[in-house]
């Protein structure tokens, strides 16, 4: 056993306090009909062998690609300082604070992450965190319900359609979600159908719990959001708004339109993308409404000696206490990856993330221009921060080329939406700050070469590692 | 000894009774057992109780309870001094820490509730 | 003393101040966001701290020497398995090839992920004895849900409307009754036999056609393994129920036991327990889940798929109707899923089952230490946990089991689970774990036979602990009476953004 540290003579001098001659009298209670014969699994392996298999599993992936890949999961450069914090053994090798003397490290850090995350959101209370940003969404819909005592939500199909299929799942009991449909031409095309919505709120005998819209939406486009909110209070539903943390440094947040709920993905706070977890789930809310907040939460108070320290506090909502009667069975937040998240903000600082903000957008606008130029101009006019669709003839033969070329040409959406023919033919892509004027001429060079029906040259096949050897892949 | 002038049930709840208005709250047994209170939630005012209905939450730091009404009614008044000192219902549950007054529906029901004595002998039962 | 840090820490809120930080990312163009609409624009900034790199990292370095971590030591939290965390694993998964992936790149662009998925699927499928397997579930709490909500799809599927009751054993934990309500289920609970098992009659008596499922832990909470369970499951079924199993024990039995084998027909599993990943603080975790025949069209989607060419793609949308849906975005907790491969490769079916044996022996051996001091409600042979409680100590000192946890930690060590589960008056679950060496075994029980000790000729010792940490007895019911969740930066001390 590579991590055990008992050898035969403390396994005998524990049998023999015990009384016993072998380790099998232990498992005497089970049944012998119920006995396993055998584990069939691959034998041991020492950690050399073992190192190189990860490293020829992880030299499979192609992560040398010049990507243009978003949809809710972006490439920022986060500062060594956060993984090296993280590689701290106090941090990741501790368990839930409920010893609150002995964990007030991860006590502070997650009240400080909650203050972090407020004034980027601009609402009182934010939760220590949940999954991802599905989960937290899904939580913000079951809250409107549990508040307003209603049992449909709308949500627009803005939203991003993980999300809105993990709604689903967590909907199919007998609450009633129901999809707002998106503006399909003019200048609001691709953003929430308003007219839509106000019919669906003033449906009679149906009233709505909460409605929920996403800033930017899974287009990448700006939705009029103190709009939607002045809907969905008129027809006295709750307004959920599902963010993204980077843009927020710069986009109007939660709090200054009117939201009571605010949830979504903390993955663009300097966490490394992994293939799709774990993230960490944003959920923040108003002061009236934290008793409906699910998860954890960590308060300040003081302890005997008067002095300040911080406790997982009105735990009684949550499932060990309330049992069936809780807000949700979750069980687990995300503490690391909310330590990761308040690291990099601490790191990067408010100006610094307002820059990478910026600068994903300021990309943004020179790829419009050359994706436009080499014959794959945007679908929709509105604006946008950092990502948006383009439309190509082709599309999903289009991006498999580019692949072959070395480019990861964002995402297909005919793959996640195959039945809006408005995006047929259409690619999702994004910028960051971490994208490069050469990737830009690089992917619109060779789909220009595409589109015209000409082979690829030395360049744009892009230098770089041998997608199928060690080499490069191993730090 | 408890308050002798309330009636009680054996989920711990007691009730004042004042011509065709009763007044409700936690005996000072439970609140002992939940610890230092930290919220209590009530139902609105104008909702109409079953007895034995649920009609609202006692938190704790450890503990959260279900609150029953001892007897059927409309809900007149809460006690709104319970949201900034929860407190009340472990210092002064039987006066300061009442939670709902509601106007009796059946006063026959009272009949079936225990007295204090009855009440007394259950609790030193344990 | 349990922790090595001393000084309590400012906020970062305190410790920024105007000016400071920068260098990390080049500067914008000026018109950068001319373009975005002033009506969309944050018009205030955010107020957050401005701090240089070697603040940040001294903050960050001083908070964690405030925390108590397996790495530190000795962590028996019962129920929650605090085996070490392998260094390996955490290489491994800062390998840019899986860290740097995205969750939608092109099947073809992620070969190394899908095979590293596949193939653990496969191991846990064959750990368990289950048919399948899905990853996608983020924790064990995620995991029960993804459980009972297929269950609820096949009940549906037969036509069968009636049920809408969940059985679950008192000593269960709390996330059962929760999941089963968030799934529409109304909770049933069984109350225990004297011997802590499942009390089987009281089951029959419960069981009908208004059972959806029964949700049990085996070992149970009380670290006893559930002799009757062959009968239970053969009632469960005869009455057109499934049976759960929540894995969360699973570190008694590996190789010893096969769930899917002995009937029952689905299972989560929590990575962060049995199969080493670390706890993080309250997280990530992971929890898969496995199911049997039976529940196989339900999982949900995508799986993983495997191709005749021996390539592997993800399932693509409406490709298995049949499937509950997503429980989450993209295809799991890779990250996390990937540590969980790595210690299974490492140990071998071989290794797992010794890992297994040795947890057990060692409780068994810690409970036998405690014995005389400790009253052992279950003295029968525990699994990889036991309860020892102080309800005698209390009647005899006053001294309850949380003045025993926090003195415990005056002696170093972090306390085991305590008043849980509920139906042991003043208990504390005990879990070793297979990878504490004997000495640290004996110190551990010489330390709670000390306490007892202490209660009897100094209780006010006890009573008062814990003595030596940073901060003591909190005032837990201000925090939540009112509740401050939030720093509230003085106004004024930040610098306006450049535009």
């Amino acid at each position: 056993m590579p991590y055990g540290p008992h050898t035969a003579a403390d396994r005998a001098k524990m049998l023999g306090a015990l009384g016993l001659s072998s380790i099998d009298q232990l498992f005497d209670d089970i049944p012998v009909a119920l006995r396993a014969s055998r584990l069939d699994l691959p034998d041991p392996e020492p950690e050399l062998e073992l190192a190189a298999r990860l490293s020829a599993l992880a030299a499979r992936n192609r992560i040398d690609l010049a990507s243009f890949l978003g949809a809710g999961v972006y490439r920022h450069w986060s500062p060594p300082a956060v993984d090296q914090i993280l590689l701290r053994g106090e941090w990741y090798t501790a368990y839930t604070p409920y010893q609150p003397e002995i964990s007030q490290g991860t006590l502070q850090s997650i009240y400080e992450y909650e203050s972090l995350l407020a004034e980027l959101v601009d609402l009182d209370v934010v939760s220590a965190s949940h999954y991802d940003g599905a989960a937290a969404t899904a939580e913000a819909a079951l809250m409107t319900c549990r508040a307003n005592r209603r049992e449909r939500v709308l949500v627009s199909r803005g939203v991003h359609p993980h999300y809105r299929e993990t709604l689903r799942t967590y909907f199919s009991g007998g609450l009633q979600l129901d999809e707002i449909p998106l503006v399909a031409d003019g200048e609001a095309a691709g953003t929430t159908d308003l007219a839509a919505l106000e019919r669906m709120l003033a449906e009679p005998d149906r009233p709505v719990a909460g409605v929920i819209a996403a800033q930017p939406d899974f287009l990448g486009l700006l939705e009029p959001m103190p709009a939607i909110g002045e809907l969905a209070h008129a027809a006295g539903a709750l307004f959920v708004a599902v963010i993204e943390p980077v843009g927020l440094s710069v986009l109007a947040p939660p709090g200054a339109y009117g939201a009571d709920i605010a949830a979504g993905e903390g993955q663009p706070l300097g966490i490394a993308p992994q293939y799709g977890g774990p993230y960490l789930g944003i959920l923040a809310t108003t002061d009236s409404l934290v008793r409906q907040i699910p998860g954890r939460l960590v308060g300040l108070t003081t302890d005997l000696d008067g002095q300040r320290a911080f406790v997982m506090t009105m735990r009684a909502r949550e499932q060990d206490i309330r049992r069936d009667k809780a807000a949700s069975n979750i069980c687990t937040n995300q503490a690391l990856l909310a330590l990761a998240a308040s690291v990099y903000l601490a790191t990067i600082g408010p100006h610094g993330l307002r820059d990478v903000a910026a600068l994903g957008a300021a990309r943004a606008a020179e790829l419009e221009v050359a994706l436009a130029g080499a014959g794959a101009p945007r679908i929709h006019p509105g604006p946008y921060l950092n990502e948006f669709a383009v439309r190509v003839p082709d599309a999903r033969l289009v991006h498999r080329r580019l692949l072959d070329r070395g480019i990861l040409a964002g995402l297909v959406l005919a793959d996640v939406e195959p039945d809006d023919p408005s995006l047929a033919d259409g690619l999702l892509v994004c910028t960051t700050e971490v994208t490069t004027p050469q990737e830009i001429e690089r992917f619109a060079e060779a789909l220009a070469e595409i589109l015209d029906g000409r082979p690829p040259t030395a360049v744009e096949a892009g230098a770089g590692p041998d997608r199928g050897t060690l080499a490069g892949s191993v730090r | 000894m408890v308050p002798t002038d309330l009636h009680y049930t054996r989920d711990h709840e007691w009730v004042r009774v004042d011509g065709n208005e009763a007044t409700v709250g936690i005996a000072a047994y439970a609140a002992d057992q939940l610890g230092d209170i930290v919220f209590v939630e009530l139902p609105d005012v104008g909702r109409s109780l079953d007895q034995f209905a649920t009609f609202g939450v006692v938190e704790s730091v450890k503990a959260v309870s279900d609150l029953f009404a001892p007897v059927g009614g409309e809900v007149v008044e809460t006690n709104a001094a319970l949201t900034g000192q929860p407190e009340l219902v472990n210092t002064e549950p039987y006066e300061g820490g009442w939670m709902v007054r509601l106007r009796l529906a059946d006063a026959a029901q009272l009949d079936g509730l225990l007295d204090a004595t009855t009440y007394d002998a259950l609790i030193a039962a344990g | 003393m349990s922790v090595t840090g001393t000084r309590l820490q400012p906020t970062i809120f305190e410790l920024g101040r105007p000016g400071r930080g920068g260098g990390k990312i080049p500067h914008p163009p000026k018109d950068a966001l001319d373009r975005i609409p002033a009506s969309a624009r944050r018009t205030t900034p955010p107020g957050l701290p401005e701090m240089n790199e070697p603040d940040v990292v001294r903050h960050y370095v001083n908070l964690s020497q405030l925390n108590y971590a397996v790495d530190t030591g000795f962590y028996p939290l019962g129920s929650c398995t605090m085996k070490f965390n392998p260094k390996l694993n955490e290489w491994a998964a800062r390998l840019p090839g899986f860290a740097n992936l995205h969750p939608l790149a092109p099947d073809a662009a992620a070969q190394g992920t899908l095979q590293m998925l596949f193939e653990l699927e496969g191991a846990l499928a064959e750990i368990s004895g289950m048919r399948a397997v899905s990853l996608q579930p983020a924790a064990g709490a995620q995991g029960e849900l993804t459980g009972i909500l297929m269950v609820r799809a096949y009940h549906r599927a037969r036509g069968d409307t009636g049920r809408d009751q969940v059985l679950v054993p008192d000593s269960s934990h709390g996330t059962n009754p929760a999941t089963a309500s968030m799934a529409g289920y109304t909770t049933v609970t069984i109350p225990s036999a004297e011997d802590g098992g499942v009390d089987l009659d009281a089951f029959r008596a419960a069981l009908g056609p208004r059972t959806a499922a029964v949700m049990i832990t085996n070992p149970s909470t009380l670290g006893l393994f559930e002799a009757r369970i062959g009968e239970l499951l053969d009632a469960v079924h005869a009455v057109g129920a499934l049976a759960y199993m929540d894995g969360a024990n699973l570190n008694a039995i590996l190789g010893r036991f096969k769930p899917g084998e002995a009937g029952f027909d689905v299972m989560h599993f929590n990575v962060h327990k049995t199969f080493s990943t670390p706890h993080g603080g309250g997280g990530p975790g992971a929890g898969p889940v496995g199911v049997g025949e039976t529940l196989l069209p339900y999982l949900p989607e995508p799986r993983v798929l495997r191709e005749p060419d021996g390539s592997f793609r993800l399932e693509r949308i409406g490709e298995r109707p049949t499937s509950i849906g997503r429980m989450r975005s993209y295809a799991g907790n890779t990250g996390v899923l990937v540590r969980a491969y790595a210690y299974i490769r490492a140990h071998g079916g071989s290794g797992l089952r010794e890992g297994s044996d040795d947890a057990v022996l060692a409780a068994n051996y810690l409970k036998h230490r405690l014995a005389g001091a400790y009253d052992i409600p279950f003295d029968r042979p525990c699994k990889h946990e036991f309860i020892a409680a102080a309800s005698t100590l209390k009647k005899e000192t006053g001294v309850r089991t949380l003045d025993v946890a926090k003195r415990l930690i005056d002696k170093g060590y972090h306390p085991p689970t305590i008043y849980f589960p509920l139906i042991v008056d003043e208990a504390m679950l005990i879990e070793p774990t297979e990878t504490e060496s004997v000495e640290t075994l004996d110190a551990f029980a010489d330390a709670l036979i000390e306490i007892a000790r202490e209660a009897r000729e100094t209780p006010s010792l006890v009573l008062e602990a814990p003595h030596e940490t940073p901060v003591r007895r909190l005032d837990e019911a201000a925090a939540a009476r009112q509740p401050n969740l939030r720093w509230r930066p003085m106004s004024g001390a930040q610098t306006p953004c450049p535009d």
